[in-house]
């Protein structure tokens, strides 16, 4: 392990600051809350000579995933970031970037989307890009944030991987939260990212490496109609297994640098808990806190932090729940008109075809940042207690935390 | 057509493996263009509108559509001053 400093950042610096030591080629971004300190920092080591960045100060979001779309496709390590309604203008781009497998990294402070306009947490800006073939990782503090936003580079550069990947961290909660951050030095930082590794594909002159070159012209993502568009979209499913089997080679290798490494999901008390949430980012802390406080009560309560979204990790959430009779589905986003919010009907679809599984109950909480409470977990707790006393799932979705019925 | 490659077999990326030229779109288009060349003043003018460029010009002057490339779209039959293009159902 090499010798770490402590800085005090909050997650929006502890973005800027990873990607300082990353030192991209491109960062194009456009301002917007909670993401704003990300590209303010960045643009400061920008002037300050601290990075060889090209910055590009675009003039929406739109144009930034462009941007980068186009670095990438030239050979570039591209960065950007963004929130909410800025990840909603990328959309098309969003599909376009992974499609063309350009190892992009984009840190997304999740908000609210509008409308009504909300600049506080909750996930509906980045459960809503889950299908955009983007890897999705989600942090509970501002050391993930840091950690994350280093080993990201490697995942998307990943020879068997080649895929953008999102790096959420919940707004205000933990963009705008100072907190302890272990940092490494630049030169280890920069010596784990390495330079940009390039995969070998076959363009219409003969062989080269998938990136733009003029001395061997490829086409990238041409019109792609009945003939070929359907074999291309298996290759973005077949990028997303790829990921979940070496995306944990990339954390390992962290951890033994750093000390620290997450695995796709984070088990607290689950031996032989009879009671478990599982959930994902900032939140995954109070509920940690309640489990503990619930134990001290006799209640045999659990909890699983769900680190990676996309791919999603069936066998480790799987491992993880192992027996427990009763699970709670934690979720900041809604999807309208569904059965259920998304993470619930991942879970549930996984588990579908299985003899043995736990019962389950969806919680939303926190739309538009309203705090998630240490006592709206406690009431989740005691539904979920209920449930597993009762063996019946009386309500498969419960409103935690909304004034009225 | 021979036989299309698997998507194990594509390159990543999306990249075109092979020029444009080998991807004939001649068989989108329902009419072709037949060219009555008694009537033809080979003024080329069906050369420089068609859209897809597939009309080439032979030395003599003498304009040949590529119906590889062709969609049939009927500029040539439009815009022939000698009235010498029919767009024929193919």
């Amino acid at each position: 392990m090499v010798e770490q400093k402590l800085m005090g950042l909050n997650g929006d610096e502890a973005v800027a600051y990873a990607t300082k030591q990353v030192n991209p080629d491109v960062v194009a971004a456009y301002p917007i809350t909670p993401q704003t300190i990300i590209v303010e920092r960045f643009s400061e080591y920008v002037a300050d000579g601290e990075v060889d960045t090209e910055f590009v100060p675009v003039e929406s979001e739109h144009s930034a995933m462009s941007c980068s779309v186009g670095a990438s496709a030239a050979g570039a390590r591209a960065f950007t970031a963004t929130a909410a309604n800025g990840l909603a203008l990328m959309w098309e781009i969003l599909y376009i970037a992974s499609s063309l497998r350009l190892p992009i990294v984009m840190a997304v402070a999740n908000r609210a989307l509008s409308g009504p306009i909300n600049i506080h947490n909750d996930h509906s800006d980045a459960m809503g890009a889950r299908d955009s073939g983007w890897i999705q990782i989600y942090c509970e503090n501002a050391q993930e944030v840091y950690d994350a936003n280093i080993t990201a580079w490697r995942v998307a550069e990943h020879l068997n991987v080649q895929l953008p990947v999102m790096v959420c961290l919940d707004g205000f909660t933990l963009s705008h939260t100072m907190e302890n951050v272990m940092t490494l030095p630049d030169e280890t930082v920069q010596k784990f990212v390495g330079e940009r590794p390039f995969i070998e594909v076959e363009g219409h002159l003969g062989k080269g490496e998938l990136r733009l070159d003029p001395e061997m012209p490829l086409t990238m993502g041409p019109l792609d109609l009945q003939d070929f568009y359907y074999e291309h979209k298996i290759h973005q499913v077949d990028a997303m297994k790829q990921a979940l089997k070496y995306m944990k080679d990339v954390d390992e290798e962290w951890g033994r640098l750093s000390g620290r490494s997450y695995r796709y999901v984070e088990p607290y008390l689950m031996d032989d808990a009879e009671v478990a949430l599982i959930g994902m980012g900032s939140m995954m802390g109070t509920i940690r806190y309640m489990v503990d406080e619930l134990r001290g009560e006799g209640v045999k309560a659990g909890m699983i932090k769900l680190r990676l979204f996309r791919p999603f990790p069936v066998d480790a959430i799987k491992k993880a729940i192992g027996e427990t009779p009763v699970l709670g589905v934690m979720e900041k986003c809604i999807s309208f008109g569904a059965p259920a919010s998304p993470l619930m009907e991942e879970l549930m679809t996984a588990y579908y075809s299985d003899e043995e599984k736990p019962m389950m109950a969806n919680y939303v909480v926190g739309l538009g940042g309203r705090d998630v409470s240490p006592d709206m977990i406690r009431e989740a707790y005691t539904s979920l207690e209920k449930i597993r006393k009762t063996g019946k799932v009386e309500k498969l979705s419960t409103y935690i935390g909304v004034r009225g019925e | 057509m021979s036989k299309e490659r698997t998507w194990e077999e594509l390159p990543k990326g999306a990249v075109s493996y092979r020029s444009s030229m080998e991807y004939k779109t001649g068989d989108w288009g329902i009419d072709s263009p037949r060219i009555d060349y008694d009537k033809c003043v080979k003024c080329n003018l069906c050369h420089f509108f068609c859209p897809e460029g597939c009309i080439h010009v032979e030395e003599d002057g003498t304009p040949a559509p590529d119906l590889d490339y062709c969609k049939g779209c009927g500029i040539c039959a439009k815009e022939c001053p000698a009235k010498a293009i029919e767009m024929v159902r193919k």
